[in-house]
């Protein structure tokens, strides 16, 4: 279902608390995957400790915010992980978090299928290790099935399988979807981003349009694969998938980075973005007073899109998108399924990316061994 | 969105369902159940208060005589039957 036009004004002109609320909790990861959004590999030495993770949580609990999605990095790594999502569940805030499953092994995959209110997400990028391992590094794709059978041994009950949409993923979205059957787990999509290290593959990874139309009719017959409202650029094509299909950064999403840092959305981690730390007044006061997040919240301008008859159902795109393939935020998102945003780009005579900061990524990279 | 099969009768007593959160917007409230891990748009805050409390009266038919006039009352039980099928509201 759409929301209806007034709805997503409201939710354009920002709520009271995000509905949805993304807190990597760490920058550290044992993998090195080529698309990571927040450019993760070494730890923060400046990471909020144990006793500050659990005062935000307090505070999330507080704002009555439902849910938050953990990430990272890769959560687990945190050697708190258990003490923290259970401190969550604890004060009935649900978790649903993502992991790549190196550290689900039979003792954790027990361990976590006694927690109520919990969501996990392993990540794939190709239903073969070739294409996953790819992307995500040697022996991922090995760890992340033997992950799955241990959610599943330990009767942990439905999980997600979260896939990043590349040029060769898209190509097995039947695969896909028999995978999730075969764990009787549900499938969850979502668009690559040219954000963290995703600056430098994006261009090479991400779907052609006629791949993105073959997605948006594979997505509208199945409306039980879950998107994370990811491809509402997508909407341009007719019939709205489903979702709130807006833009919600600093209007009903955030992010929330492993040192406090708070940011638009979990694809925007740059200094452009940053409307606070969570450390200086809280979160609530960032989230209800921060400059960047009132000005995002001021009536949109469609820009160049004015004249497109379809701005009302893509509403321009992804901010995130446009920013770090150095499109103007009032230019097409450069995935427009009209080829706007690729005539915008070919238009411009110097494209000045912005580097990601901060950056996180290991300075060597290190072997990945499946565990 | 497919016609609503949970039957919705009036006569019954309901009340909100204590699997679901309640956050008050300036639209109305987001209702959030924490079982189904589905979210709903309560889009009036005078539904709102409906919602909140169904469950003290000793059916909807009274909740409604109570706290909304007879010319709302139609569009009420149209949201308090979607409510029902969504489970933001449960038989008691």
């Amino acid at each position: 279902m759409g929301a209806e036009s007034s709805l997503r004004n409201r939710f354009e002109r920002g709520l009271a608390a995000p509905i949805c609320l993304t807190w990597e909790l760490t920058y550290a990861c044992n993998l090195a995957c080529t698309h990571c959004l927040s450019s993760s590999g070494r730890r923060d030495p400046n990471e909020l400790t144990t006793a500050e993770a659990k005062a935000l949580i307090d505070e999330i609990a507080a704002m009555q915010i439902f849910y938050v999605n953990i990430g990272g990095g890769e959560p687990m790594i945190r050697r708190d992980f258990f003490e923290l999502i259970e401190h969550a569940v604890a004060q009935h805030v649900g978790v649903k978090f993502s992991t790549n499953g190196t550290r689900i092994d039979e003792a954790a995959a027990r361990r976590l299928a006694d927690i109520d209110y919990l969501d996990i997400q392993v990540s794939i990028d190709g239903v073969d290790a070739a294409t996953n391992d790819r992307i995500r590094g040697d022996g991922s794709y090995d760890s992340a099935r033997r992950a799955m059978d241990n959610l599943r041994a330990a009767e942990f009950g439905q999980f997600k399988i979260s896939v990043v949409m590349t040029r060769d993923s898209i190509e097995q979205l039947d695969e896909f979807e028999a995978l999730a059957a075969h764990y009787g787990a549900e499938l969850r999509l979502t668009r690559l981003r040219p954000s963290g290290r995703g600056v430098d593959t994006w261009q090479a990874l991400h779907p052609t349009l006629e791949q993105n139309r073959r997605l948006y009719k594979w997505l509208l017959d199945r409306p039980n694969v879950l998107t994370g409202d990811s491809f509402f650029h997508l909407s341009a094509l007719g019939e709205s998938l489903p979702g709130l299909n807006l833009c919600g950064a600093g209007r009903v999403v955030c992010l929330i980075d492993p040192v406090g840092e708070v940011y638009a959305c979990p694809f925007v981690i740059h200094d452009e973005f940053r409307a606070g730390n969570v450390r200086t007044a809280g979160f609530r006061d960032v989230w209800t007073n921060s400059e960047l997040f009132r000005t995002l919240r001021e009536p949109g301008n469609a820009g160049a899109c004015t004249s497109c008859g379809s701005y009302d159902a893509c509403r321009g795109g992804c901010m995130a998108a446009k920013f770090f393939t150095g499109l103007e935020l009032s230019d097409p998102d450069p995935e427009c399924v009209f080829g706007h945003g690729e005539r915008a780009l070919a238009a411009k005579r110097v494209v000045l990316r912005p580097t990601p900061s901060p950056d996180h990524s290991r300075r060597i990279p290190v072997a990945i061994s499946a565990r | 969105m497919s016609p609503i099969t949970v039957a919705f009768d009036v006569t019954a007593p309901w009340q909100l369902n204590e699997q679901v959160s309640l956050r008050d917007e300036s639209f109305g409230a987001l209702a959030y159940h924490h079982g189904t891990r589905r979210l709903v748009f309560l889009k009036s805050r005078a539904l709102v208060d409906v919602v909140r409390r169904v469950g003290d009266y000793p059916t909807a038919d009274a909740a409604l005589d109570a706290l909304v006039t007879p010319d709302d009352r139609g569009r009420y039980v149209t949201a308090l039957a979607s409510l029902v099928r969504s489970e933001i509201i449960r038989g008691r």
